[in-house]
């Protein structure tokens, strides 16, 4: 016993010693220290690490811990009072908005920002395919388990051209709750609502296909399989082949400025509060160069926090995200569609009065 | 090795094994060449193995009979069970060694992942936070459970020694993954739901240590002569004193043994951590205060969320994994040492 | 200090011992029943059979069914696929393999008892998983009529099959090295007494060492059963989740398992989703108990001790 005691304090004492010397950790630097932790949108992930990367290195006392688990789960988290501020591709649901966060002062009400657009990729992996065109209702039948094969017809009329192979379809979807699920699932209700017929929700609707955990479970999965199709946040397709989808008469691809074109059209969700920019987007767009199926992710917080040192960091973080700087350095990680204009700064001054 | 009616040559059998594996080499090959495909070397194995079997079985009937036929086709059997448990173990370590040398560098021990995005970074914060969270669980557990066995052998009788036993029975069975939502449960109610500290994770790992720790040190004190401890009482010592300066050191080897490998067996669990240590890119000294990183978590973080640059973040959780690995081997072997240069102490 | 008039505190010290090692004996007991009670309690509200948990709203029983039924599934197969490696490991290490190497073998086997369950998840799904895809593709293709192997197949190997594979093979190096404690201890006279009368070694095996190790072996299947049904994060990588209760083996849609359930929901869970979860989670703990003690009662009836 006594000697293993001396190995646990010779452990300990190691490890003091190796306290010091994290090569990339330096000491405070500015006055705001403190940890803040959040949680949500997986989809966002990439953008949160680069995020999270240059405020740390802008206010070294900081240290913001981001977990990508899920839409779902970082508004739950946070009106539970788990973390101080989550990441959500879809908007506060109206029986969250009437719940109280411990965190908050009672009666203040939630902020809600826009700070990441990026499109969603239908990615393939079919050997000998790098290019693939697919309408929305061949996607919906594809996900929803009512086309099996490649060689189906539905898809050889999307692609004239192609040789498409005798080859089961595996269709991956996300197995947790989450917002891209939300924004895909409302996308093919708007566009080909007499196929995608199950509840628009954060849970995939139907049990046929394959889940699995995560936006990076499901490009795994897709780049590991064969035959297989998922849907994905743009920035993380990597080399998989990504399906340019039918809008109007035109086929277009996952590209961040056909994302960003659908923006403008969008409308504001009502009833909402002044802190809310929650939007609703134009889904079945029939115009050119406009790729409707993309996610927009907010971020979520109180307006006033009852712990004030909180308040302090989330409104340098909120900041720092709405500002220019934040969404240029968001794109060059994450290829997201930078936003700008009056959207960008009316989020802006929603941040700069977080308290 | 059985009377045999005509002895087949001692080369006999190599040579039958090497002749299968040839002609399975060659079937599979034959069909694999119009199609391009590369040597399917688990599907010539396979075949090459059944062909010997029958062979061997076939050629020893005809000159040995149907008895020594059996044994032959029963050794060929064994050889394959073991064969295929081998092909898997080994096909996971040479993964994880090849797969992990490519981070296995200076970078990955001295720094974290606060502010690395893409290529680079390290698991430092991951390995301090494995250092403190299960040397925290090693000293609740180990006076608890050394003390303990202590009971139940020196001390025990009656019907709390059974119900001491049969408890600790049933918690070797506790799944980590309940020792986590205990854990955390337990934490949540005095620190709110949004609690992680590393020192919850060192109590769910207590939860599954010490039912290993009792269980190793009930061994080793159990087979402590008793003629030591009469010969202590007959001088006059007490009980406690007998206990602590005649058991506890004829039995230490074994004791710091079976406390080392219990270790090695929490060191490496993922989930009770995954739920109240939480995760973190930064690193975290204190284990009382937020979230403290460990190096399965990181092993799983790393695979789970991977960033735009895909293959920065697997290969780090390679070489996570290889580092996990090499921890737990060196406190097996460590053990394993221990025991051996101290085995002349324990039996007589 | 041993000296004979210290009367007085030797007493003191014994019963300051006594009473040291009888506490800690005591806060096991207090630990276990708090791990009991805690399950129980807030395992309460989710039993409810109004309560509409996650996506069944049927109420708790429907919702844990599917994941008990995964849970049993998986490490059923996994047992079934481990069972006869481990004898024959145990066999070539105790009586087929020269002795220095079996030795070696043994302590490899021990040390990979330690390889720590994420590490073979990690493994199961980036190398098992695509290499055993193209066996499903051919199971499926020729043995299709069998309900086991029906389609559509994965078309990423991430199915209950290959997760069995995975526990099977976490399972295979304590089972074996128990297989191998329970071979090495059969009387040696009993084994020479059948070579002596002739007997092959399969049949000196069959007759002596197999009898012998009859129940060794069942209670050596029943603990690799019991950490097969607790494994979690090896199955929580690997597969592919739904909620439904099917026989098929190698399809994209497959039942989850309490552990595994547990570790990927509860960080999202909310409210009544995560009485839920640990009411799973008692679930699990009682089939984990009656296993582990049907492996405990299998040992003592034979009166057999088995090094673990």
């Amino acid at each position: 016993m006594f000697k293993s005691l001396q190995i646990a304090g010779v452990v300990a004492v190691a490890s003091l010693a190796l306290a010091g010397c994290a090569a990339n950790e330096g000491t405070p630097a500015s006055d705001l220290t403190g940890t803040l932790n959040g949680a949500g949108a997986s989809s966002a992930g990439s953008a949160q690490e680069a995020w999270i990367a240059a405020f740390q290195k802008a206010n070294e006392g900081v240290t913001v811990n981001y977990d990508p688990s899920g839409s779902g789960a970082g508004r739950e988290s946070f009106l539970s009072g788990a973390v101080a501020f989550a990441g959500t591709d879809s908007y506060l649901k109206d029986d969250e908005l009437t719940t109280e966060s411990p965190l908050c002062v009672p009666g203040t009400g939630f902020f809600e920002v826009p700070v990441y657009v990026s499109p969603i990729a239908v990615v393939v992996n079919v050997d000998g395919v790098d290019s693939i065109n697919l309408a929305p209702a061949t996607i919906a039948s594809i996900f929803k388990g009512d086309i099996t094969n490649w060689n189906d017809a539905a898809i050889a009329a999307d692609n004239p051209t192609a040789m498409l192979p005798d080859l089961t379809i595996t269709a991956v979807h996300r197995s947790d709750d989450s917002g891209t699920t939300k924004n895909f699932s409302n996308y093919l209700s708007k566009t080909a609502g007499d196929i995608w017929d199950g509840e628009v929700s954060d849970t995939f609707p139907y049990t046929t296909g394959e889940g699995a955990s995560g936006t990076s479970g499901v490009i795994d999965a897709v780049t590991n399989g064969t035959g297989t199709i998922g849907y994905a946040d743009a920035s993380k397709a990597g080399d998989l082949v990504a399906a340019a989808i039918k809008v109007g008469e035109f086929w277009q691809g996952p590209e961040s400025d056909a994302a960003a074109a659908v923006i403008p059209d969008s409308t504001p969700v009502a009833d909402r509060s002044e802190t809310d920019m929650a939007i609703d987007l134009k889904r079945d767009s029939t115009s050119a160069g406009v790729y409707p199926l993309v996610l927009v992710s907010f971020l979520v917080g109180c307006n006033d926090y009852d712990d004030d040192a909180i308040g302090v960091l989330v409104n340098a973080y909120a900041s720092y995200l709405t500002s220019e700087a934040g969404q240029a350095d968001a794109a060059s990680a994450a290829g997201s569609a930078p936003i700008s204009g009056a959207t960008r700064e009316r989020a802006a001054t929603i941040t700069a009065a977080i308290k | 090795m059985a009377r045999t009616s005509i002895r087949l040559n001692r080369w006999f059998l190599p040579l039958l094994a090497l002749a299968s594996f040839g002609i399975s080499s060659i079937a599979v090959t034959i069909p694999a060449a119009t199609t391009s495909a590369p040597f399917n070397f688990v599907g010539a194995s396979a075949l090459g193995a059944v062909i010997y079997a029958i062979l061997s079985f076939l050629i020893t009937l005809i000159a040995q009979g149907p008895r020594v036929a059996k044994d032959r086709m029963m050794t060929t059997l064994v050889l394959v069970a073991f064969a295929i448990a081998v092909v898997p173990l080994i096909s996971l370590i040479s993964t994880v060694v090849t797969l992990g040398l490519a981070r296995f560098d200076g970078d990955f021990f001295s720094s974290s992942m606060r502010n690395v995005v893409g290529q680079g970074g390290g698991a430092l914060h991951a390995i301090i936070g494995t250092i403190e969270i299960t040397s925290l669980a090693a000293i609740i557990s180990i006076p608890i459970g050394l003390l303990t066995a202590i009971y139940l052998v020196e001390y025990g009788r009656g019907r709390l020694a059974r119900a001491v036993t049969a408890l600790v029975d049933v918690m070797t069975g506790i799944p980590s993954i309940v020792a986590g939502l205990f854990a955390f449960a337990v934490f949540a109610l005095f620190f709110g739901p949004g609690i992680r500290m590393g020192f919850a994770g060192a109590v769910a790992l207590s939860v599954l240590m010490i039912p290993v720790v009792v269980r190793s040190s009930e061994e080793m004190l159990r087979i402590v002569p008793s003629e030591l401890r009469e010969a202590s009482y007959a001088l006059g010592v007490p009980k406690w004193l007998t206990v602590l300066k005649v058991v506890l050191p004829t039995a230490v080897a074994g004791l710091v043994t079976g406390i080392m490998i219990s270790i090695a067996r929490v060191i490496g669990e993922t989930a009770p951590l995954l739920i109240v240590a939480g995760f973190t890119q930064s690193m975290n000294y204190n284990p009382f205060n937020e979230r403290m990183m460990t190096l399965p978590v990181f092993v799983y973080f790393s695979y789970s969320s991977q960033g735009t640059d895909t293959q920065a973040y697997i290969d780090r959780a390679w070489a996570g994994a290889l580092t996990l690995i090499v921890i737990v081997m060196v406190l097996n072997l460590g053990a394993r040492l221990i025991s051996r240069i101290a085995r002349p102490h324990t039996s007589r | 200090m041993a000296n004979t008039r210290s009367q007085v505190p030797k007493k003191r010290g014994d019963v300051v011992f006594s009473g040291l090692v009888t506490a800690s004996g005591i806060a096991i007991l207090v630990t276990l029943s708090a791990v009991a009670t805690f399950l129980v309690v807030e395992s309460l509200p989710a039993l409810n059979p109004s309560a509409e948990i996650g996506n069944a709203p049927e109420g708790f029983w429907a919702y844990v069914a599917p994941l008990v039924f995964g849970t049993l599934l998986a490490a059923v197969l996994a047992l079934i696929f481990a069972t006869p490696l481990a004898i024959g490991i145990g066999l070539f290490i105790s009586h087929y393999a020269p002795r220095r190497i079996a030795s070696s073998l043994g302590y490899v086997i021990d040390l990979l008892a330690a390889i720590p369950s994420v590490v073979y998840g990690l493994w199961g799904i980036q190398v098992l998983a695509p290499a055993v895809q193209p066996i499903y593709q051919w199971l499926n293709e020729n043995l299709g009529w069998i309900p086991l192997f029906v389609g559509p197949v994965s078309g990423t190997g991430r199915t209950i099959l290959t997760v069995s594979f995975v526990l099977a093979i976490m399972i295979l190096p304590i089972m074996s090295a128990l297989a191998r404690e329970i071979f090495l201890q059969t009387p040696k006279l009993n084994e020479e007494a059948a070579l002596a009368l002739g007997a092959t070694r399969w049949e000196m095996i069959k007759l002596s060492v197999l009898p012998f190790a009859r129940s060794g072996l069942l209670s050596s299947a029943m603990l690799g059963l019991g950490r097969a049904v607790g494994e979690t994060m090896a199955v929580a990588m690997v597969l592919s989740p739904a909620a439904v209760i099917t026989f098929a083996l190698i399809t994209p849609t497959n039942p989850s398992t309490i552990a595994s359930t547990i570790a990927l929901d509860f960080p999202e869970a909310a409210g009544l989703n995560v009485n839920a979860l640990i009411a799973a989670g008692l679930v699990l703990f009682v089939i984990t108990m009656a296993v582990n003690i049907a492996a405990r009662g299998i040992i003592t009836r034979h009166a057999r001790k088995v090094a673990f």
